[in-house]
């Protein structure tokens, strides 16, 4: 391995791979604050001037260099406008959001800067000494564990439940479980609640909804309630972390580049689903002061899933590097770049190819390090941008959100139902309904069905339930996630009433 | 006054450029095209996206093509772009739409509302053979094998492939499953929505054999992942030798998945000519050769006329196998 080491930091510390990387988290960062171009979007920009370096070790760095650098753009969106652009930053808006409201922009990207970092590195620790034997624990995974997996992920709206609105949080996630239906189901080859629309067959689109439920609210809450405004001056009042914060996220990061790496290992997971997950259990493990912070700008609550999905990102390379199987949309385009460079991962990249297999590896440590020194000293200008005058910035916000439901799909229809959606989720925040268990349930609620379906008709019925130890210990898991935080609740209510329960 | 000048020779050389367009004054002498725009009604790095990035490869490498663009437009099992297209007719003069045998397949399922008849037909350009598949350690070593596997407990021995039920992967499952006398509507078929996630299913032991493209195939064994169980080719392709045909395991069928591009409805004569033209020069490259041999792909070239006629023979054949296993 140290032979490996050694071969991987005499490719990447070249001056031209040194020089690639940085441009690659630059391009990655700035192309990735739009909402709606994702790290797949900007990969698949990028490729054709990757393909046309030439040399594989080069291309991948470049590539790995921008797909770091559009994850941590794409957290900037989540965090400063509520504008989520790729799934697996949803969560990050859930805390990072009230923080930048508050005042505390600087602070919050600097935390998501320092999780991604950590979470990217440790998990790349992790995947240059497991890689191999990781292999056979991502095909321990049927479709009935990633159902359950999917199960254990919308546990995550117990976070929203805690706070007195269990009814309104489980009815906000069956809405999204029911637009998830709207297309084609993957067992059924017919279009279903289309109403005959062709641009509805294959499903709403994710950033669609995700502006349509976070951005676009948020923007109009802005316009329609003025006076709320006062508030938050866009004073940036706080930018380092405190020794004590430090102290308070470290845990928090620790255990979410294991659980979010691990979870990226597998196939059909990715880090959605860790960073749902990674929010989920660290609030359910946090203390009852800290809990009810979780959604108004909890500093855990952003580490964790910003960790979580670097972590995951890192974690998806196993079975991408060793099995040649792509786990995301992200990683299936990175392959068809190393398969067009001539490269072809699999069992035998590590053994055919080692300097490759080595230079992605480093590249990630250098991607990550470079990240960081590159945007730390950005953050206080990034953050600037809340300071714009309000009257500025909300039509920047529109045009973004508008923009980014636009190239997504290249289809204009999206932007009715953006606008229709947006105003509809605007009535339903004045409501004082969580909108993010509804984009939790909708993101989901499709890979649930896919993978529900295929096990039902694997064992004839639901009989994998019980015949799969595994799906059974999750399910199990998911019960009690969401159990967890209604029963401390009752506990604490009897407490405070005196009937002591024994401790 | 410099600028000026430049300014007006540019402006001049784009006129020029403009009035020879498309005609061989070029250089290079034998470009047909200025550019060419690839829609692509699928994600990247499928079927669809390869044949249309190595097609366009081909074509500008031998200089056909001045430029070649992409587009990927997934959505509705392709029908997303079909419509594109139709509605986008008349902005679209520039614009190739790769497809293949599914547009039949699901214009015949009515999973979208148009059919080939609604485009300009361009050429059919390639063909891949379908195969089935199983995983490196697999028991199964033949279809013999499988079928043996299935006789034993259908339930148990699912094949998956990455197209829904009806389409093409399971098409082709059923089909060799017919011909090789077992009730094709027995057969448990599991879809799933991307190749990585079947090959996944194939390895970790949830499917007993995938049914996919020959080419894919090809790739997944030089891997050291899988073995090449039955190619539904006539004779034994090159790309893969040691694998054995259908036919010669006493299951009579075959099966070629074409691809072909079309174009937007009402796309003029001439235009539809030049792409004609290019495409059939594209076949004497040593660009194109490369790109070929490269995926593993079969040159089916059939042009305008002969094409439409294709595609209703294969409307027919394809229709009839659909209703005698029940999806239609």
């Amino acid at each position: 391995m140290l032979e490996g080491l050694l071969i991987g930091l005499q490719t990447a510390l070249s001056i031209q791979n040194l020089l690639m990387v940085i441009a690659g988290c630059l391009i990655g960062t700035f192309i990735g604050m739009l909402p709606g171009l994702g790290p797949m979007s900007i990969i698949a920009i990028m490729i054709p001037v990757a393909i046309s370096m030439g040399d594989p070790s080069a291309a991948l760095i470049l590539l790995a260099g921008v797909y770091y650098g559009a994850i941590f753009g794409g957290s900037t969106s989540s965090i400063l406008l509520n504008a989520p652009g790729v799934a697996g930053t949803v969560a990050s808006s859930f805390d990072g959001y009230p923080m930048a409201r508050q005042g505390k922009a600087g602070k919050a990207l600097t935390i998501a800067a320092i999780s991604s970092f950590a979470g990217g590195t440790i998990g790349a620790i992790l995947l240059m000494i497991f890689a191999p034997a990781l292999s056979s624990v991502a095909l321990l995974f049927h479709s009935s564990e990633y159902f359950a997996l999917m199960v254990v992920g919308l546990s995550a709206i117990a976070a929203f439940a805690g706070t007195g609105q269990v009814a309104k949080a489980m009815l906000m996630t069956v809405l999204g479980l029911i637009m998830a239906t709207v297309g084609e189901g993957a067992l059924f080859n017919l279009p279903r609640f289309t109403m005959g629309i062709m641009d509805l067959q294959s499903g709403f689109g994710f950033i669609t909804l995700a502006m349509a439920m976070f951005a676009l609210p948020e923007a109009l809450f802005l316009v329609l309630k003025k006076k709320e405004m006062s508030g938050d001056s866009g004073e940036i009042s706080e930018l380092r972390i405190s020794g004590a914060e430090a102290k308070a996220i470290a845990p928090v990061i620790g255990r979410q580049s294991l659980q979010g790496f691990f979870i990226g290992v597998l196939p059909g997971a990715g880090a959605t689903i860790a960073s749902f997950l990674g929010y989920a259990v660290e609030r359910n493990i946090a203390t009852k002061e800290e809990q009810d912070e979780f959604g108004k700008g909890a500093i855990k609550g952003l580490a964790a899933p910003e960790t979580a999905n670097n972590a995951a990102c890192t974690g998806s390379f196993v079975p991408l590097l060793t099995l040649g199987i792509p786990g995301s949309g992200t990683t299936a385009i990175l392959l068809g770049a190393l398969i067009a460079l001539n490269v072809t991962p699999g069992p035998r990249l590590m053994i055919d190819e080692p300097q490759v297999f080595w230079a992605v590896i480093m590249s990630m440590f250098i991607g990550n390090l470079v990240l960081l020194v590159l945007n730390l000293p950005l953050i206080p200008y990034i953050a600037k941008v809340l300071s714009v005058p309000r009257n500025y910035l909300i039509p920047f916000i529109l045009f973004f959100t508008l923009m980014g439901a636009y190239i997504g799909q290249n289809n204009a229809t999206e932007l009715l139902i953006l606008v229709a959606f947006g105003v509809c989720a605007t009535a339903l925040k004045f409501a004082d309904y969580p909108l993010a268990p509804l984009l939790i349930g909708f993101i989901l609620g499709g890979m649930m069905e896919d993978n529900f379906a295929r096990s039902m008709q694997l064992y004839d019925g639901v009989a994998f339930i019980w015949e799969r130890p595994m799906t059974l210990g999750l399910l199990v898991l998911a019960v009690i996630l969401v159990l967890l935080p209604s029963f401390r609740a009752r506990r604490a209510k009897l407490r405070a009433q005196g009937v002591a329960d024994g401790d | 006054m410099t600028t000026l000048k430049l300014g007006r020779r540019a402006l001049m050389t784009a006129a020029v450029a403009a009035l020879s367009f498309g005609a061989p004054a070029f250089a290079d002498g034998h470009k047909v095209l200025d550019k060419v725009h690839f829609l692509i009604p699928g994600g990247a790095g499928g079927g669809w996206d390869g044949t249309a990035r190595g097609t366009g490869e081909a074509l500008t490498g031998a200089g056909l093509v001045g430029t070649a663009s992409y587009e990927n437009m997934s959505g509705g099992g392709g029908g997303k772009a079909i419509g594109f297209l139709i509605e986008n007719a008349d902005s679209s003069h520039d614009t190739l739409m790769v497809n293949s045998t599914p547009i039949v397949i699901r214009s015949l399922t009515g999973v979208f509302p148009h059919n080939f008849r609604d485009l300009t037909l361009v050429s059919g350009t390639i063909g891949d053979y379908a195969a089935i598949v199983v995983g490196k350690d697999s028991p199964l070593n033949s279809m013999g094998d499988l079928i043996a596997a299935f006789d034993a407990d259908p339930s148990k021995t699912a094949i998956g492939g990455g197209s829904v039920p009806g389409g093409m992967d399971h098409l082709v499952a059923a089909m060799v499953m017919e011909a090789a006398g077992k009730d094709a509507l027995g057969v448990k078929y599991i879809p799933y929505d991307a190749g990585g996630k079947a090959m996944a299913a194939l390895l970790s032991g949830e499917i007993a054999a995938l049914s996919t493209g020959f080419s894919e195939a090809v790739d997944l064994a030089a891997a050291g992942e899988v073995k090449i169980i039955g190619v539904t080719a006539d004779e034994r392709v090159s790309a893969a030798p040691d694998a054995q045909t259908m036919k010669e395991q006493g299951i009579d069928t075959s099966f070629v998945n074409w691809r072909g591009f079309f174009a937007a409805p009402g796309l003029p004569e001439d235009k539809l000519t030049m792409y004609q033209d290019a495409i059939a020069k594209m076949y004497d490259t040593p660009e194109w050769e490369e790109v070929r041999a490269r995926n593993g792909w079969v040159n089916i070239h059939n042009s305008g006329d002969d094409f439409q006629a294709f595609l209703e023979e294969q409307e027919k054949a394809i229709g009839d196998l659909m209703k005698k296993l029940g999806f239609l």
